[in-house]
C-alpha cells in the first residue's frame, strides 16, 4: 500500500494506536517488570502527543481549514447494498480536541508515576502498578480512538472503551468495598445512558443512511431532511429531534448530568490519576465533545439564536442549569477534597451542556478545552495534597506511640522524631496495620465508636457510628470487624499546607482561580465569560430573537450565573480550608512530598543530583506536570478573547482565534456575537461576591473540631442534607434497586419464567406424552396382536445371532467402517 | 493459488482424524466432538470444490450452510441425550451404556 | 508453487485444523480437547476465507465455536465428574488407528489424480472456472487506498441471502431446516429435562 504515514490525512490512524499497543504490551508481556511497564506507557502518549501536534500545527496553518478538513476511510464491511466506512477525520473542532487531549494525558501519565511511585511496596496500588499503567493506556487509545472517529459508530466503540476502563479503574482498589460498589455504580448508571444512545445511532443510520460526521453534519440536504417533522420522525417530532434526544441522553450519562450524576461522586474512590483522567482529559470531557460534535443534528429544523428551540436543545438547556446549579450548590457541603472537584465537574459540565443548548457551540467547545485543563490540574493537585497527608500520617504513625489522645500537644516533639522516622523508612502503613492498630486501641478503651482518631481517620463502630463531620458512609454490616476511614483527602483537617507544598499549593491556586474565573489573567474567566455573554444576548441582543419568546436562554442565565457564584464560594473554600490558616490535624502538621529513602543509601548517593532525585523524586514528578498545566489553566484562555474587548483589542488585532479556528467546524460558521460589558460586570460580580464571602467566613484560622461555618449559616438540616446530596443516592437505591430486584424476583422469574415460559413446556410435553400413549396403544393392540408369530420366529435366529451384538455403539462402527472400507479399497485397487 | 488436491488431502486428514475418534475415544462428549469434526471436514471439501469447480454460482456454499444446520441439530440433540443418559446412569462412557443388546 | 502469502495462510490454517483435530481426538483432558476442538474449527474457518467464502467462515465462527463448541463445554461442566478418566480411549482403538489410516490412503489415492494440474479440467471438462478472466475489477480500489482482492465478489452475503429467501432458490430447504432446528430444540430441551416424577 503506497500511504505516506506522515501525511496529515493519514496520520490520524496512528494517534490512537501507540498508547493501545502498549496496553497489549504490559498487559501481556512487561506486566512484572514496573519502569519498563511505566516507560512504555509514558512512551506510547509522547509517541500520540507528537503525532497529534503535529496534525494540529498543520492544522492551524491550512486556510479554510474548516472545509476542507483532514481525512481517510476504508470500506469496513458490506451491508446490503451499501458498504460502511470506518476512517478518521480531523477538523477545527477535532484540531483543537487533539491539542488539549494528548497533552493533559501526558501530563496525567508522568504524574501517575510519581503517584503510584510514592506508595509502598505491599500497598495495592504499587503490588497493581503495572496494571494500572495498561489501563490508562487503555483509557487513553479509547480517548484518541474517540477524537479522530469520522463516524458515530467509531466514536461510541471509543466511548465505550473508555466506558470498561473507568469500571476498571474506580475499581481498581478493588479490596475495599466502597470501591467496588463505586465502579459497578458507574458503570450500570453510563450503560442505561449508552443503550438509549445506541438506539439514536441505530436510528440515525436507518434514516440518515450513513454515520460518517461528513455526510451528516456538513450536509445541508441531510439535515434538512431530518431536522423536517413532516418528513420524518414521529409524534412531531423530527428524526434529528428524537435522534439528538436519545444522544443527549447518552451525553446525560457519561458527562455525570442530572439526573444520572450519582456515579461521578463515588468515582473518586479510584486512585487519583482516575479522577482526572475522567474528569479531564476523557470520559466525561467525551460526554460533552459527542453532542459539540453532532451539534448539528441537535439543532436541525430550529434555530437557537432565534430562540426556535428543538427538542434536543431544551432537554440540554434544562439539564444543564439544573445540574449546573445543583452541582454547584452540593459542593460547598462537602469535606471530601476530591468530592468538591467532583461537584465542580458535574457542575462546569453543567455549564457546557447548557450553553449547547442554547446554541453557543464555540463557547461549549472552549469551555471544554479550558476546564480539561484546569481539572486535570486540580484533580493532580488534590492527589498531591492527599499524598502529603498520608506521608504525614506515615511520619506521625513512626513518630509517636499509636494510642494516645490529644496530639495537638505533642507537636513539638513530633517533628524531629518524624523525620528521623521517616528517613528510616520502616516497615510501611497500609489499610490493615491501621485497621488492627484501631482495634488494639479499642480493647485499651482509648476509642469509642465514632470518635477521631490521632491518625486523622474516624473509628466507624459497630453500628456505623461516625463522627459529626464525617461524610463517608460506610456499609459495615453489624457485628463485623470495624472498619476505619481514612481521612487524608478531608479538608476539615487539612490547612497551613502552604507552607508545606507550596509547589502544589500555587498550581492548585492557579486551577482554582481558573475555576472560580479570576477576572482577566485565567482561562477559565474567558470561557465561562463567554458562555454567559451568550446567554445574556436576551438582555443584550433583544432584536436577535426576532420576537420568539427567549426562555431557554433566562434560564440558562440566572442558573449559571447563580451557579458561577456558589462555584467561586466553594472553591475559595476548598482552596483556604486546605493551604490556609494552621494545621487542623497532625497529619496536615507533617504533610510532606518526600520519599520514603532508605538513609543509608541516601549517604552512599555519590552526587548532590542523586541524593536530590532519591529524595525528591516522586515529588518532582508529581508536580512538574501541575506546573506545566497551571501554565495552561491560565494561558489556554487568551486564544479565545473577544475580538473587542476592549484594551485587549490591541494584542488580538480584533480577532477571537479560538472562534474564528473552531467556528468553521460547522457548515454555517456560527456569527460572533458583538461584545458587550454586561456579561463581563455579571461574570466579575459573580466571582468577587462568591470568593470574597468564602474569604471572610474561611480566611481566618480555625480548629477542626470547630463547625462549618456554612453549618453554622445554613443550620444542621441543610448541611445534612447538602451532605447527603440530597438524598439523590437513598433515592435511587430505594426507587431502581428495590424494584429492579422485586421486578427480578416477582416477574421475571415467577410470572414469566416458572409459570409462563415452564408452562407452555409441561403442556407441549404433555401434548406429546398423549400422542406416544395413543401409539403404544396401537402397537399393543394391533401390531402385536398381528405380528406374534413372527417375532418368535425372528427371535430365534436372533440368539443366535446376538453374540455379536455386544450393545457397544463403537463396536457396531468399527464394523461398518470395515466394511465400508473393504468395499472402497476394491474399487480403489480396480482404479489402479 | 493453493491447488484444489492440497485442500481434499486436508479435508481427508481431518475426516481420518474424526473417524478415529468416533471409534476410539470412551467419553460419548469427545465422540460428539470427533463427529463434528468429521462434519467439518465434508465441508472442507464441499466449499472447496465450489471455489475451484463452479464458482459463480452459489450451490455449493448454500450447501455448506445447510451442513451447518445439521450439524447444530445433531450437537443440540447428541449433547441432551448424553446428559439425559448422565443423568440416569451416572454415566458417560459409552461401554458402560450397552443396554442395548440380546 | 510459489510460495505466496496465500500458501502461507493455507498451511497455517491447514495445522491448526489438523493440529486442533489431532489434539481433540488423542488429548486426556476433555477440557482441553474442547478447546482444541474450538482451535481446530477455527482452522477450518480460516480456510473457507482462503476459499473466498467469507459468510461461510463468519458462521463457522459463529455457529460452531460460538454455539456448538460453547454447547460440548456445557455439557463437559456438567458431566465434570467424568473428565478425570483413567482410560480415554477403548480397547479397539488399534483396530480404529488401523482404519482411520487405511481411510486416509483411499481417500488420498482417490485424490491423487488432480495433482497433476491439467488433469483437473480432464476430469471435471470445462466447468472449471478460469478464475483470473471473468472476475470484475473493484473500481474504488485505487481510491481507498487498499489493494482490493479481485476475488471477494464471487458471490455476496447480498447474493446468498436472496437464494435462500426466493422461491427458485432454496427458500424450501431452508424452511424445513427451520422445522428440522426447532424440532431439534424441543426434542433437546423433552430428552435433557429433568424427570419431574
Amino acid at each position: 500500500m503506497d500511504v505516506n504515514w506522515l501525511d496529515a490525512n493519514y496520520l490520524p490512524w496512528l494517534i490512537p494506536v501507540p498508547p493501545l499497543i502498549s496496553f497489549m504490551l504490559i498487559i501481556l508481556f512487561t506486566g512484572r517488570n514496573k519502569v519498563l511497564s511505566h516507560s512504555i506507557g509514558v512512551g506510547s502518549v509522547v509517541l500520540s502527543f507528537l503525532m497529534a501536534f503535529g496534525v494540529f500545527l498543520k492544522a492551524t496553518g491550512t486556510e479554510e481549514f474548516g472545509p476542507h478538513a483532514y481525512g481517510d476511510s476504508i470500506k469496513w464491511m458490506d451491508v446490503g447494498l451499501s458498504e460502511f466506512r470506518m476512517g478518521v477525520l480531523v477538523d477545527p473542532l477535532t484540531a483543537v480536541m487533539l491539542f488539549m487531549v494528548p497533552i493533559a494525558m501526558l501530563m496525567i501519565f508522568v504524574y501517575t508515576v510519581g503517584y503510584m511511585g510514592a506508595y509502598p511496596d505491599d500497598d495495592p496500588h504499587k503490588i497493581r502498578y503495572s496494571r494500572f499503567f495498561a489501563y490508562l493506556s487503555l483509557f487513553a487509545g479509547g480517548m484518541l480512538t474517540l477524537v479522530v472517529a469520522d463516524n458515530v459508530l467509531l466514536m461510541f466503540m471509543g466511548w465505550e472503551i473508555m466506558g470498561l476502563c473507568s469500571y476498571l479503574l474506580i475499581g481498581f482498589l478493588f479490596e475495599k468495598k466502597s470501591a467496588q460498589q463505586a465502579a459497578v455504580k458507574a458503570f450500570m448508571t453510563t450503560r442505561v445512558a449508552d443503550v438509549l444512545m445506541l438506539v439514536g445511532i441505530g436510528y440515525l443510520y436507518a434514516e440518515a443512511g450513513t454515520l460518517s460526521f461528513r455526510d451528516i453534519l456538513y450536509n445541508a440536504e441531510v439535515l434538512e431532511r431530518l431536522g423536517n417533522a413532516d418528513l420524518t420522525g414521529y409524534l412531531g417530532l423530527s428524526a434529528a429531534s428524537i435522534i439528538g434526544l436519545l444522544l443527549v441522553i447518552g451525553t446525560i450519562g457519561k458527562s455525570a448530568q442530572f439526573p444520572l450524576h450519582a456515579w461521578l461522586p463515588d468515582a473518586m474512590e479510584g486512585p487519583t490519576p482516575v479522577s482526572a483522567m475522567i474528569h479531564a482529559a476523557a470520559m466525561v470531557s467525551a460526554g460533552v465533545y459527542a453532542v459539540i460534535r453532532m451539534f448539528p443534528l441537535l439543532e436541525a429544523g430550529g434555530n437557537p439564536h432565534h430562540a426556535e428551540y428543538t427538542a434536543p436543545l431544551i432537554l440540554m438547556g434544562v439539564i444543564g442549569s439544573v445540574t449546573a446549579l445543583g452541582a454547584a450548590v452540593l459542593g460547598v457541603g462537602q469535606n471530601d477534597i476530591k468530592r468538591v472537584l467532583a461537584y465542580s465537574t458535574i457542575s462546569q459540565l453543567g455549564f457546557m451542556v447548557a450553553a449547547l443548548g442554547i446554541g453557543a457551540y464555540v463557547a461549549a467547545a472552549f469551555h471544554l478545552i479550558t476546564h480539561a485543563f484546569f481539572k486535570a490540574l486540580l484533580f493532580m493537585s488534590s492527589g498531591a495534597v492527599i499524598h502529603a497527608m498520608e506521608h504525614g500520617e506515615h511520619a506521625l504513625e513512626h513518630g509517636h506511640g499509636h494510642d494516645e489522645h490529644g496530639h495537638d500537644e505533642h507537636h513539638a516533639h513530633h517533628d524531629e522524631h518524624a523525620h528521623d522516622a521517616h528517613a528510616h523508612g520502616h516497615s510501611s502503613y497500609t489499610w490493615a496495620d491501621l485497621n488492627a492498630k484501631i482495634e488494639h486501641g479499642i480493647e485499651a478503651g482509648h476509642l469509642q465508636p465514632g470518635e477521631r482518631t490521632p491518625y486523622g481517620a474516624d473509628y466507624v463502630g459497630p453500628n456505623g457510628e461516625l463522627p459529626d463531620d464525617a461524610e463517608w458512609k460506610p456499609s459495615i454490616p453489624q457485628g463485623l470487624k470495624p472498619d476505619f476511614v481514612a481521612k487524608p483527602n478531608n479538608i476539615a483537617l487539612m490547612g497551613g499546607l502552604v507552607n508545606k507544598i507550596p509547589v502544589t499549593a500555587y498550581a492548585m491556586l492557579a486551577g482554582s482561580a481558573s475555576l472560580v474565573g479570576f477576572p482577566l489573567i485565567t482561562a477559565g474567566f474567558w470561557s465561562k465569560d463567554e458562555i454567559i455573554a451568550d446567554a445574556m444576548t436576551f438582555i443584550t441582543n433583544n432584536g436577535q430573537f426576532e420576537g420568539h419568546s427567549p426562555w431557554l436562554h433566562m434560564l440558562v442565565f440566572f442558573s449559571l450565573v447563580i451557579a458561577a457564584t456558589f462555584t467561586a464560594f466553594y472553591t475559595t473554600r476548598m482552596w483556604l480550608l486546605t493551604f490556609w490558616g494552621k494545621p487542623r490535624s497532625a497529619m496536615a502538621e507533617h504533610a510532606t512530598l518526600m520519599n520514603h529513602v532508605d538513609p543509608e543509601e541516601l549517604a552512599q548517593a555519590q552526587t548532590s543530583l542523586k541524593k536530590f532525585w532519591l529524595q525528591y523524586s516522586n515529588s518532582a514528578l508529581m508536580q512538574g506536570p501541575l506546573v506545566v498545566l497551571a501554565f495552561f489553566a491560565i494561558f489556554a484562555g487568551f486564544v479565545g478573547i473577544h475580538g473587542d474587548f476592549p484594551v485587549l483589542e490591541w494584542f488580538t488585532g480584533s480577532h477571537n482565534f479560538f472562534h474564528e479556528f473552531v467556528g468553521p467546524s460547522l457548515l454555517h460558521e456560527p456569527a460572533t456575537i458583538p461584545f458587550k460589558i454586561w456579561p463581563v460586570i455579571v461574570s466579575v460580580l459573580a466571582f468577587s461576591i462568591g470568593a470574597g464571602f468564602a474569604y471572610v467566613k474561611y480566611g481566618v484560622p480555625r480548629d477542626s473540631y470547630e463547625k462549618d461555618p456554612v453549618q453554622n449559616m445554613v443550620g444542621d438540616p441543610v448541611w445534612q442534607a447538602l451532605k447527603n446530596r440530597f438524598g439523590f443516592d437513598t433515592l435511587y437505591l430505594a426507587t431502581f434497586y428495590q424494584s429492579f430486584e422485586w421486578f427480578g424476583r416477582k416477574v421475571s422469574y415467577r410470572a414469566i419464567d416458572k409459570d409462563t415460559i415452564d408452562g407452555i413446556l409441561e403442556t407441549i410435553a404433555v401434548v406429546f406424552n398423549n400422542i406416544g400413549e395413543g401409539i403404544k396403544r396401537f402397537n399393543h393392540v394391533i401390531i402385536d396382536g398381528v405380528g406374534d408369530g413372527i417375532p418368535q420366529l425372528i427371535g430365534l435366529s436372533g440368539r443366535w445371532f446376538r453374540n455379536l451384538q455386544s450393545g457397544r455403539v463403537q463396536q457396531y462402527l468399527l464394523f461398518t467402517a470395515v466394511m465400508l472400507l473393504a468395499i472402497g479399497l476394491f474399487f480403489v485397487l480396480r482404479v489402479l | 493459488m493453493v491447488p484444489l488436491w492440497f485442500y481434499l488431502v486436508v479435508s481427508a486428514a481431518l475426516f481420518a482424524i474424526g473417524a478415529y475418534g468416533a471409534l476410539a475415544r470412551r467419553n460419548a462428549i469427545a465422540i460428539v466432538m470427533s463427529v463434528e469434526l468429521m462434519l467439518n471436514a465434508a465441508n472442507i471439501n464441499l466449499v472447496a470444490f465450489w471455489r475451484y469447480l463452479n464458482p459463480f454460482e452459489i450451490n455449493g456454499q448454500i450447501f455448506a450452510a445447510f451442513v451447518f444446520i445439521v450439524a447444530a441439530a445433531e450437537a443440540a440433540v447428541g449433547l441432551a441425550l448424553i446428559i439425559s443418559i448422565y443423568r440416569s446412569r451416572q454415566t458417560v462412557i459409552v461401554e458402560d451404556v450397552n443396554m442395548l443388546k440380546w | 508453487m510459489d510460495i505466496t502469502w496465500q500458501t502461507i495462510a493455507f498451511f497455517a490454517f491447514a495445522v491448526m485444523t489438523l493440529g486442533g483435530g489431532l489434539m481433540v481426538v488423542i488429548n486426556r483432558n476433555l477440557w482441553h480437547s474442547a478447546l482444541f476442538l474450538m482451535l481446530s474449527l477455527f482452522g477450518t474457518s480460516g480456510l473457507f476465507v482462503l476459499l473466498v467464502a467469507p459468510f461461510l467462515a463468519a458462521v463457522q465462527v459463529l455457529v460452531y465455536i460460538g454455539a456448538i463448541a460453547i454447547l460440548v463445554l456445557f455439557a463437559i461442566m456438567l458431566t465434570r465428574r467424568m473428565m478425570g478418566l483413567e482410560e480415554t480411549q477403548n480397547t479397539q482403538w488399534p483396530a480404529a488407528a488401523a482404519v482411520a489410516v487405511v481411510l486416509f490412503i483411499i481417500l488420498v489415492i482417490t485424490v491423487s489424480p488432480l495433482v497433476d494440474e491439467d488433469a483437473v479440467t480432464d476430469i471435471f471438462g470445462d466447468k472449471v472456472a478460469n478464475l483470473n478472466a471473468n472476475l470484475p475489477v473493484d473500481p474504488d480500489a485505487k481510491d481507498s487506498g487498499v489493494v482490493a482482492n479481485n476475488d471477494l465478489d464471487i458471490v455476496t452475503v447480498e447474493a446468498i441471502g436472496e437464494a435462500l429467501v426466493t422461491r427458485d432458490g432454496f427458500v424450501l430447504p431452508f424452511e424445513l431446516a427451520s422445522i428440522l432446528l426447532t424440532a431439534a430444540l424441543i426434542g433437546a430441551i423433552v430428552v435433557a429435562r429433568e424427570d419431574e416424577a
